[in-house]
């Protein structure tokens, strides 16, 4: 099949924050971008983000980088790389300040500066005492960023190729990387996109699990077609139920309720992280508190034991004021999703599938790392992952909230800055000839042609419901082990799953048939390493592997698509201050 | 419960028509009408709209139901009258069943000169900006380019291309207010034309419609003011 050629310097896939950063920094270099997006950008799953993005201003008290840098590395249950913890942090307070510059409508504190809330895992002094380092935009932060990304690449006339969905990598003969493939969803136009540079922003896929705060069009995208070129994912296993989705829809309610002053209580109106937190309590690490709520409603102690259990989370007593000033968003959500008016009533939550911590290995700069046969590190030339498709990694294995959105921001600047120099030196444009695209083209062919079979929906439903049984909260061999048989099953029968609407024009069919290869692809991985990590560090909880390993475990562990899996090390090298040493990890 | 679905496939129908489906829904379910949607998907693949975060923060699933401009994924069922009736958004051109081309809009939005201006040196720091001052945006930046809106407004209908609409003015009035932009001589200056503002007439669906309790025409009205208060 001979395809149209569209020829750039660089593409970026995904218009979300990290995305359309890196879009920013490229405008600005005179290099052809383009930047592909199976959405229109300000539909990207970023703009859902609430609480704040975290950055040690010290807009309200003395701060410092190295607290933060400390909360996030203890946050990640030391399985994050410290040298990129330590650049993340670092130039946590300049991303800021520059998007403020770019006109982002933050919240403002009575002297005029960038209002900072309260949020789980922030601390001064290194754990001595709660931190107010989440800078926000009342509790639509990532609305207001997203919009402000936008706004600022329609100025700088970044090229946008919306509602163009990005299917697989083309490789040449040589193994290297010369673009993708994207077919214009408009149209049903396949076209390659040959380029010297990658930069994948594709965001998670949550859409693995039956409940989850994610949107519909988070599906791993970007991770499936990385799978496919032969690289592997890490800390995969690692995924975030964030403690407060609406019981029911799946719908976040932010930690920056608790960060305000709200808290948890189960039936019997107690606010039980007392117990499971002393010092922290309601505001401890995500993890941490997402267990506290399951072990609460297998102790009996939810509200609707017959149903979809569930305890609450109560801020009526922070008042109208406040809730309308600083919480706005999610009242409206709870009023939508819970019928409940938070200024009056708790609101029903329960731990709910939120975040990917793993993905794609990367070094600081964005650029993708593989593992050769040695199991020695490659750099993926012309390749580079930001946001959360990748694993840098700065949330090791659990996030700390707000952490995500800086994440986006100084990551898809350092790509984006990574790339500039690499395109004014030497990144060569790799060819590929007509049967590498004709490679390329498999799966999309393989669905077009499909003639009989099981429907994308059926499957789509019983894997949902697989991750959602076995690879939740709480692990065990036992339910892993059946899960990882019944993934693998499905696995084989989505290879002969039927595309009944063949049709060009906006066929969303095809695209959701495309998404739920990389869906599976995720599930699969994320089965594979939840077994084999016997311990039980951050998010990722073994009832048959309680405690943390750190003489075995101490390592990020990498699982390639045909299931074999390998180990890396984590860095303990940051560059201007001592490694934190692993401790026990209480709250 | 019955649904009027309007279907256009533009390789197959030479017209578009309205489709009938029923999905049986247990009482007492809390149902959003994108649920639905996407239950009459499982049923019927080639059923065609855009949708996302499921919240109603995107603005990628509006349409018109029941008469009426709204988001399906913050629509709940129980409130709607059945048949329930979906079209795509009035006026812009559809692409198929119910997505519509947003290029009109999108240009629109565009035109209103969409993001901060300041020619200032910039600081090291935050700009400062009052609590108070802060405030002015609220009501304004919260816009999620749904254009339920615009694609209500018979103004917008009959010049989409001249006439910003409201959303764009919404737009232009969140950086009019913003004590950070100093461009605001300017951005009233690209309206001293018949189209780009004084086509609104104050029909009001889009304060009507907007899914985020949003206030465009009074938006526009605070931009007549400040054009009056330039002149004199």
């Amino acid at each position: 099949m001979k395809l149209p050629v569209y020829t750039f310097d660089a593409v970026i896939v995904g218009a979300g924050g990290a995305g359309m950063r890196a879009s920013l920094q490229l405008a600005k270099s005179g290099q052809k971008v383009a930047l592909i997006s199976k959405v229109f950008p300000t539909r990207s799953h970023t703009v859902s983000a609430q609480g704040g993005i975290a950055a040690a201003l010290g807009n309200t008290h003395e701060d410092d980088w190295r607290w933060h840098m400390y909360d996030t590395i203890k946050g990640s249950d030391y399985l994050g790389d410290q040298d990129s913890i330590e650049y993340m942090c670092k130039t946590a307070p300049e991303a800021i300040y520059e998007l403020e510059h770019m006109g982002m409508p933050f919240s403002r504190l009575d002297n005029g500066k960038i209002y900072q809330r309260a949020f789980g895992g922030q601390t001064i002094r290194y754990g001595e005492e709660q931190a107010l380092r989440t800078c926000a935009a009342a509790d639509r932060t990532g609305h207001a960023l997203l919009h402000t990304l936008y706004q600022k690449n329609v100025e700088a006339k970044t090229h946008f190729f919306n509602e163009w969905y990005a299917v697989d990598f083309v490789k040449n003969a040589h193994g290297k990387i010369a673009g993708v493939i994207a077919v214009c969803i408009e149209t049903g136009e396949v076209v390659f996109f040959n380029s010297r540079a990658t930069i994948l922003a594709t965001g998670g896929a949550g859409r693995i699990y039956e409940s989850t705060t994610n949107a519909l069009i988070n599906t791993g995208d970007g991770i499936g077609m990385t799978l496919r070129a032969g690289i592997p994912v890490q800390d995969i296993e690692m995924w975030q139920f964030h403690p407060t989705g609406i019981a029911g829809a799946g719908v976040l309610i932010t930690e920056g309720v608790r960060g305000e002053g709200g808290y948890l209580i189960n039936k019997d109106g107690e606010r039980f992280m007392e117990r499971y937190a002393p010092h922290a309590k309601d505001l401890a690490s995500r993890d941490v508190v997402s267990r506290a709520i399951a072990l609460e409603l297998r102790a009996g102690k939810g509200f609707n034991p017959g149903g979809v259990d569930y305890v609450k989370l109560k801020l009526d007593h922070l008042g109208q004021d406040v809730i309308n000033l600083r919480l706005p968003g999610i009242s409206e959500l709870a009023k939508t999703f819970a019928h409940v008016d938070p200024t009056v009533m708790p609101i029903p939550v329960v731990p709910t599938c939120h975040y990917m911590m793993g993905g794609i290995p990367t070094n600081v700069h964005g650029q993708v790392i593989t593992v050769d046969k040695a199991g020695h590190d490659q750099v993926v030339e012309g390749l580079y992952a930001v946001g959360e498709c990748a694993c840098v990694s700065v949330h090791g294995s659990n996030r700390l909230g707000s952490n995500s959105l800086l994440d986006l921001v100084v990551f898809g600047r350092a790509a984006g800055l990574h790339v500039e120099h690499a395109l004014q030196k030497d990144l060569p444009l790799h060819e590929a000839n007509e049967s590498d695209v004709e490679q390329a083209l498999t799966r999309l062919q393989r669905w077009n042609h499909s003639e009989k079979g099981e429907s994308v929906t059926e499957i789509r439903a019983a894997m949902q419901r697989t991750m959602q049984e076995d690879f939740g909260v709480f692990r065990s061999q036992q339910y892993m082990e059946t899960g990882l048989v019944k993934l693998k099953e499905l696995r084989e029968r989505l290879k002969s799953a039927v595309l009944a609407d063949k049709s060009l024009v906006f066929n969303t069919a095809r695209i959701e048939a495309l998404e739920l290869d990389n869906l599976m692809e995720v599930a699969y991985v994320t089965a594979v390493a939840a077994l084999t990590r016997q311990e039980s560090r951050g998010a990722h909880c073994r009832e048959d592997f309680p405690k943390r390993d750190d003489v075995n475990w101490l390592k990020h562990l990498i699982c390639f698509a045909d299931g074999q899996v390998g180990v890396r090390p984590v860095n303990m090298q940051p560059l201007s201050v001592e490694p934190f040493v692993p401790k026990e990890r209480v709250y | 419960m019955q649904f009027s679905i309007y279907r256009f496939d533009p390789e197959k129908d030479a017209k578009p028509y309205m489709q009938e489906y029923e999905l049986k829904i247990e009482p007492g379910q809390n149902m959003m009408l994108l649920d639905a949607l996407l239950l009459l998907k499982d049923q019927d693949e080639t059923l065609t709209f855009r949708r996302s975060c499921r919240e109603g923060v995107c603005g990628s699933d509006g349409m018109n139901i029941n008469g009426k401009n709204g988001l399906a994924c913050i629509t709940n069922l129980s409130e709607l009258k059945t048949p329930i009736v979906l079209r795509p958004l009035p006026g812009l051109p559809v692409i198929r069943d119910l997505v519509v081309d947003m290029d009109q809009f999108y240009k629109q939005y565009e035109k209103a000169k969409p993001y901060l201006i300041n020619d200032q040196e910039t600081p090291a720091t935050e700009r400062l900006q009052s609590p108070e001052e802060r405030e002015k945006l609220d009501g304004l930046y919260e816009c999620i380019l749904c254009a339920c809106c615009s694609s209500s407004c018979p103004s917008f209908w009959w010049n989409p291309d001249k006439f910003l609409g409201p959303a764009a003015l919404l737009w232009l009035c969140r950086f009019l207010v913003d004590n950070r932009d100093t461009a605001k001589e300017e951005r009233l200056g690209e309206l001293n034309d018949l189209f780009s503002l004084y086509r609104c007439r104050s029909i009001m669906n889009c304060t009507s419609v907007c899914p985020k309790g949003l206030n465009p025409a009074k938006a526009i009205n605070e931009i007549r003011h400040m054009m009056v208060e330039q002149e004199v």
